[in-house]
């Protein structure tokens, strides 16, 4: 397992560090994007949200919390580990394997809501959507971000964004949730002066 | 993990529990509709068997095809091995085709260690001699951990023919680096002699040890292997370390009864431990694939740098 800290671009790179969301921000958020997900699926009709790890998963639950204190239905939440389908396996070590948790009723016929943390290259989601196909045949798969921070690399798009944040390629984007971080905040990273050689691998977060 | 998996003696701790999380990912794979994963795409894996072995080859080549990989099968029988071709010459022919693992039993204790030495991809130890065999410890703490919820602490119970057992020898070092503690159970002709540096308790009376035993792992006896008088006879091995019905009667509630199989059944393990519910030996080899497919990824599934 990745320690937070390990896949904290955050704590990984040297840089100046600004806070662009706070955690009142991120709560506003979750509750608007929840609204936005029982509006889209006529009040969350057949949706499993699966959590794309490390920090997707606890998104969809706190997605699947608002949900329930809006509307008063449960949504089933799981996980999706996209790891062992991504493109870049070969770019550098070995990546750790995390939790995929497929809900009971599985996912054929559902209108699956895959939940990350941030929308960058759009290679994740790419993988997720192969992984998920492993476990069966979705009626529809929409996908939620929190922050969407540009430069995709492939044809998609969210249908769910908490934040639009236009970012430099250089900058990484650090998402900070009490739990796994202890505290909540999205940040910006900007390599420092001089160091912009560090940043030649931006890296989409896990 | 480094580059190759050659025994589980020079494992770290860290490194092994890396293998059974990572298995524990694998066996999840199994639940999928889809039992097939595209990550060893494009890469080669060479099952190269200088020795017969069913299970544990077929094991590895279900693991490296769930995983895509490429799988040739080398086996030294009706080979060029036959012909006399040296064990270098062989590996120079394997890398010259690309193999990116080399997955090797031989009979020669030490023969993958060489052969790490020789090739540029990765090697792992699929039984060498009377040595190691990592993956079968790695699958048996995997069996334990997944039975019991943990390995350290348990009280293992190792009987039957550890001299010429690398599942053994590889147990003992994987068990202990895990926190559990061993005994190890036989005759005494069948003990190594250098059994007194190992990190082991040594028992002569199987009777005294199994009603503190988490786990009691029974090995076979391996006639292939028995060029002495080890022993009077089969039936008297069989009534003083062979597990019968009543003897496994003696167990804690919760203990596990494990085999490495080919099971001779009535000499070492009774017909019906074998298939009692508290004998994991199906559940073993199934669990086999998860590990392998679990090392093969670690070994094989990055750029080969070690991150």
């Amino acid at each position: 397992m990745a320690s937070a800290a390990a896949s904290d671009p955050a704590s990984r790179r040297p840089g100046i560090a600004r806070t662009v969301l706070s955690a009142d921000d991120i709560t506003r958020i979750v509750s608007r994007m929840a609204h936005q997900i029982l509006e889209k699926t006529s009040g969350g009709a057949s949706v499993v949200l699966l959590g794309v790890p490390t920090r997707g998963v606890p998104l969809a639950h706190r997605l699947a919390q608002r949900v329930h204190a809006v509307e008063g239905v449960d949504l089933p939440v799981g996980s999706l580990d996209p790891t062992m389908y991504r493109d870049d396996l070969r770019l550098r070590g070995v990546r750790p394997l995390e939790v995929t948790e497929i809900p009971d009723g599985g996912v054929d016929g559902r209108v699956v809501i895959l939940v990350d943390d941030v929308l960058y290259s759009g290679r994740t989601v790419r993988a997720a959507l192969d992984a998920l196909a492993a476990y069966g045949r979705p009626r529809t798969v929409q996908l939620a971000v929190l922050v969407d921070r540009g430069h995709r690399e492939l044809p998609i798009r969210a249908d769910y964004v908490g934040k639009n944040m236009p970012t430099s390629r250089r900058e990484s984007v650090a998402v900070r949730l009490r739990e796994i971080d202890g505290a909540d905040g999205v940040l910006i990273v900007s390599p420092e002066a001089g160091l912009t050689g560090a940043a030649a691998d931006p890296g989409e977060l896990p | 993990m480094k580059g190759h998996l050659l025994s589980t003696e020079d494992l770290s701790r860290d490194d092994a529990l890396v293998v059974l999380d990572t298995a524990e990912r694998m066996a999840r794979v199994a639940e999928a509709s889809v039992r097939k994963l595209p990550t060893l795409r494009g890469r080669t894996v060479v099952n190269l068997f200088f020795e017969d072995s069913t299970r544990t080859r077929t094991s590895f080549e279900v693991a490296a095809k769930r995983l895509s990989a490429d799988v040739i099968n080398f086996s030294a029988r009706g080979s060029s091995v036959s012909k006399g071709e040296s064990l270098k010459d062989t590996a120079q022919t394997l890398e010259a085709m690309g193999a990116d693992a080399v997955v090797c039993r031989h009979p020669a204790s030490g023969a993958p260690h060489r052969l790490a030495t020789w090739v540029r991809g990765s090697v792992v130890n699929a039984g060498d001699g009377t040595h190691e065999h990592p993956t079968q410890a790695l699958l048996d703490a995997f069996t334990m951990r997944r039975r019991l919820g943990r390995v350290d602490g348990l009280a293992v119970t190792i009987v039957g023919d550890v001299l010429h057992s690398r599942v053994a020898r590889s147990n003992v070092w994987l068990l202990t680096t895990l926190g559990a503690s061993v005994t190890v159970v036989a005759p005494p002709t069948l003990l190594p002699l250098g059994v007194s540096s190992w990190p082991v308790e040594v028992s002569y009376d199987l009777d005294a040890v199994l009603p503190k035993s988490d786990v009691v792992m029974m090995l076979r006896v391996q006639r292939e292997r028995m060029s002495a008088a080890f022993f009077p006879t089969e039936r008297e091995y069989s009534r003083r370390y062979g597990l019968d019905v009543d003897r496994a009667a003696t167990l804690p509630e919760h203990a596990l009864v494990m085999h490495p199989g080919p099971m001779v059944r009535g000499m070492e393990i009774a017909s019906a431990v074998a298939d009692s519910a508290r004998s994991t030996v199906v559940e073993q080899v199934a669990n086999g694939v998860s590990v392998r497919m679990a090392v093969l990824y670690l070994l094989l599934g990055g750029s080969g740098e070690v991150s």
